[in-house]
């Protein structure tokens, strides 16, 4: 029987991005807001000590800040005939741990999606007709703008200090940064990460192929900065130990670096680690959420009651939380019926590597989100009627390290082991460089979660289900991406290509992203939405979830940058719900 | 009396706040039940510190939560480094085992021409000294069954088997194979027919008695690539030889020279987070 907390208003599930960020501001206010994270805390001076944090066995192989299945893991099928089986070692995708959650160890990479991105279906019939929308698909619009969601982005660019170069303030095209991108009210807060010797023959040979290349939006920040809520981050050095890693440096936006710091001085709030929520409670008619129930580090059980309920934790296990505590109808594919777990998308990756005949690309000299992009073929930047496709890619030329476990290449053809293979292994290293697409993934009606009806959580809990496949449309983009990628990296002077198509069946063996999204997504319509265009739950008013669950498909591009503006955007709409409680859109 | 710091989490809460009263800072002002009174509310005070301990004297269950409240709870010099491996004899591996695992990976990454391999660079007491860790029991891993017969290629890793368990009826079957096939052991054959065997395994082309060849193989294979290109910290990658094979420098963490001078060759030698032989022992 758990045991019941004194009240509290607010009460977040899930310290990273949004839940720091919410807390903050709601903390300020006066508000008494709790945190709960699961994890255990982590602070950037003791946990990513630079004695400590380059050890790429630790973080990179063996995963030592991420969620360990034994915790929590997901079940996984291609298609919903099959019988899916635990993910008993992560894989395609690692969710991550603790405080600051995926926000730790991301690459930093910090996009806007376009302004077609939020209306794709109406505007891809608009322009090319019902017939190019793929077979099985649930595609819908989000029922928000890119212009109702533009100073929200800038809030979080401010407050991570993203570095990058506007291609597009209030309308004016700017030489140097992305032209496809929404009209910006102002440019980032730090000037670009300086790029590699990759990079500027991806940029020679792309502006000579009529593209436009520019520097990718980082979160490894290019200079000193002092954010909007006065927490300092310091240059980034380039070190290559980003993506699976804490930064040293104070050079990675994170909770860590850019939040936490002023959070943990508001009075009214407090964080408690190694508290796993297990269940959002909910009155009797349950239509109010009246707190939460969790369980610490012994298994013992609280009752945490509170007035608001905000879910903030990786966008998986949002959509968990929400299923095992009955908040929204479970969606069931066979009737089309119900909404949690439906529309589960992720992300392509494709693209092409390029062997140099003599080339010194150091790609120990990275970062997570050093690169030079282009965004031609992404969304509906180029014209989709030739290729019976929806969905575009941001296509790349990065070295985000050079670990080398992970990262030694071989020419195709290459032994795996033996002298022959250590002679490629050595005659490589500093020769070869990569293009690569992200693309988008479109929502299907039998690409969804749900609970597991077999494997168990330790406590007891059913694992959630995850049945997902790339399907035809996705296939035929990201294969079309990597024959763009191979063309610009011959460009570039490449003696020889290897392609690297999309592999199908989607398997969660090779690492690919961790750009998982869907299942709690946001709406204007409760049959095929969780959550109304301001995150809050149809159903239950006094719980809004965060985070990419939302997203009502995937565009091509990584998440946080929308998360964090999302987060904004939802922010100002709890300011107002608090002043008078109740749904904010009628149903 | 319990005292709190007992029952705290083994990171016990350091304050990195220098003003604050020493007692505060010793009993972990950051952990405490989620009932108890809260020092917090009460500032930094001495009377907040007796509500704490009081409170942690009336429950005694023990506190498994960690609260984090006003300060950010580091203290200088704290980390979590990993315990460096001290080679010398073996803590898994039997003396035979070893020998066959030596013998398999000096022919995965040779010493030739170009440097020394996997052996040279203690290959196998980086496997050994990671199977007796929780990788060797897959302890972070979800292992609740049931385990399926039958699963698709796309959902990954489906064994009961942990990597100590692969090892010791893995080396035993492939022992078996040899004595039966070559009469006498992996070890003491020609370097030629190791490398035709190893071949056979990863193909799955060579059925070793009750276990699966592949599974031998893939084991021994990743583990042999870690521990040639992981920090000598963990016992493998002996004086960096892996490193200087590709030209990795290590954990400099700070390459901005690098980044200003496009396509030029990286001369400074490797650093490891023990730091370079030549800085003498830390």
């Amino acid at each position: 029987m758990a045991r019941r907390l004194p009240r509290k208003d607010v009460v977040i599930v899930g310290l990273g991005w949004t839940g720091s960020i919410l807390a903050y501001e709601l903390a300020r206010t006066g508000l008494d807001v709790v945190a709960l994270e699961r994890g255990p805390w982590r602070d950037t001076a003791s946990d990513f000590n630079i004695g400590t944090a380059p050890d790429e066995l630790r973080y990179a192989v063996r995963h030592d800040i991420f969620l360990r299945p034994k915790q929590e893991t997901l079940t996984m099928r291609n298609n919903p005939s099959q019988t899916a089986l635990p993910i008993r070692k992560w894989g395609s995708f690692l969710p991550g741990n603790g405080v600051g959650g995926a926000g730790l160890h991301w690459n930093g990479q910090t996009w806007r999606f376009l302004p077609d991105d939020f209306r794709i279906r109406s505007h891809m019939i608009e322009r090319y007709g019902q017939g190019i929308l793929p077979e099985g698909n649930q595609i819908q619009d989000w029922p928000v703008s890119y212009d109702e969601l533009e100073p929200h982005y800038d809030r979080f660019e401010q407050v991570a200090g993203i570095s990058g170069k506007a291609g597009n303030i209030k309308g004016k095209i700017q030489p140097g940064g992305n032209p496809f991108e929404g009209a910006r009210e102002r440019d980032y807060p730090t000037p670009p990460l300086k790029q590699g010797y990759a990079q500027s023959l991806f940029t020679k040979a792309a502006t000579e192929m009529g593209l436009h290349p520019f520097p990718r939006p980082s979160a490894n920040i290019s200079m000193a900065y002092t954010n909007p809520y006065g927490c300092s981050m310091a240059p980034c050095t380039y070190c290559g130990f980003c993506e699976w890693f804490g930064c040293a440096n104070y050079s990675k936006s994170s909770p860590q670096t850019c939040v936490l710091p002023a959070l943990v001085r508001e009075p009214t709030f407090e964080a408690r680690t190694d508290c796993e929520v297990t269940k959002i409670n909910l009155s009797g008619d349950g239509k109010t959420a009246t707190g939460v129930t969790y369980v610490d580090a012994s298994g013992e059980e609280w009752e945490q009651p509170g007035d608001l309920v905000l879910v903030c934790a990786f966008s998986l296990f949002n959509v968990r939380l929400l299923l095992l505590s009955g908040i929204g109808k479970p969606y069931d594919p066979a009737s089309g019926k119900g909404v949690v777990g439906r529309n589960y998308a992720y992300q392509t990756g494709s693209g092409a590597l390029g062997f140099f005949n003599d080339a010194k690309f150091n790609p120990f000299a990275a970062a997570g989100s050093l690169g030079v992009a282009l965004d031609d073929y992404n969304s509906d930047n180029f014209d989709h009627g030739p290729h019976g496709f929806v969905g575009g890619a941001s296509i790349t030329s990065a070295h985000t390290n050079g670990r080398p476990i992970r990262y030694h290449p071989t020419p195709p053809g290459t032994p795996t082991w033996g002298s022959a293979w250590k002679k490629a292994v050595k005659d490589n290293y500093q020769r070869v460089t990569n293009v690569g697409a992200q693309g988008s993934v479109m929502s299907y009606r039998n690409n969804y979660l749900d609970l597991d009806p077999t494997y168990k959580d330790p406590l007891g809990r059913p694992l959630m289900r995850m049945t997902f496949d790339y399907q035809p449309n996705e296939q035929k983009m990201a294969n079309w991406m990597a024959e763009r990628c191979q063309e610009i990296v011959k460009a570039m002077g490449a003696s020889s290509t290897k392609l690297n198509r999309l592999g199908v069946p989607w398997s969660v063996v090779p690492y690919q992203t961790t750009h998982n999204t869907g299942g709690a997504v946001m709406g204007n319509d409760p049959n095929t939405s969780v959550l109304n265009r301001y995150l809050q739950s149809w159903d239950v008013s006094n719980v809004f979830v965060m985070g990419a669950s939302a997203f009502p498909q995937n565009a091509g591009y990584n998440p946080t940058g929308t998360v964090g503006a999302l987060t904004y955007w939802s922010l100002e709409a709890i300011l107002k719900y608090l002043k008078s409680p109740g749904a904010l859109v009628s149903r | 009396m319990k005292l709190p710091a007992k029952a705290c989490h083994a990171r016990t809460a350091g304050l990195g706040d220098m003003t604050m009263e020493s007692a505060d800072r010793r009993y972990g002002r950051t952990s405490r039940r989620p009932d108890g009174a809260s020092p917090a509310r009460h500032g930094v005070t001495r009377r907040g510190l007796l509500l704490a301990t009081a409170a942690l004297l009336v429950t005694t269950s023990g506190v498994n939560a960690r609260v984090v409240t006003k300060v950010l709870p580091w203290k200088p010099n704290d980390a979590y480094p990993v315990a460096p491996v001290v080679p010398g004899g073996y803590l898994f591996f039997t003396a035979s085992e070893a020998a066959v695992v030596e013998a398999f990976v000096d022919r995965l990454i040779p010493a030739d021409d170009l440097g020394p391999g996997a052996k040279e660079a203690g290959v196998t007491t980086f496997i050994d000294r990671q199977l007796t860790g929780p990788y060797g029991g897959h302890d972070w891993l979800y292992m609740a069954g049931p385990f399926s017969e039958n699963p698709l290629p796309s959902q990954g890793l489906q064994s009961e088997l942990t990597p100590r368990q692969q090892y010791r009826m893995g080396i035993a079957a492939l022992e078996a194979y040899c004595k039966a096939t070559f009469n006498r052991g992996f070890a003491e054959l020609a370097a030629a027919d190791q490398d035709k065997l190893i071949a056979g395994l990863e193909k799955g082309a060579v059925q070793l008695p009750n276990f699966s060849s592949k599974t031998l193989f893939t084991a021994i294979y990743n583990n042999a690539i870690e521990g040639f290109f992981a920090d000598p910290i963990y016992g493998g990658n002996r004086d960096m030889i892996g490193w200087k094979l590709v030209g990795f420098p290590g954990v400099r963490y700070d390459f901005r020279d690098v980044i200003d001078r496009p396509n030029q060759a990286y001369t400074l030698p490797p650093v490891s987070l023990q730091g370079r032989p030549a800085w003498g022992e830390r």
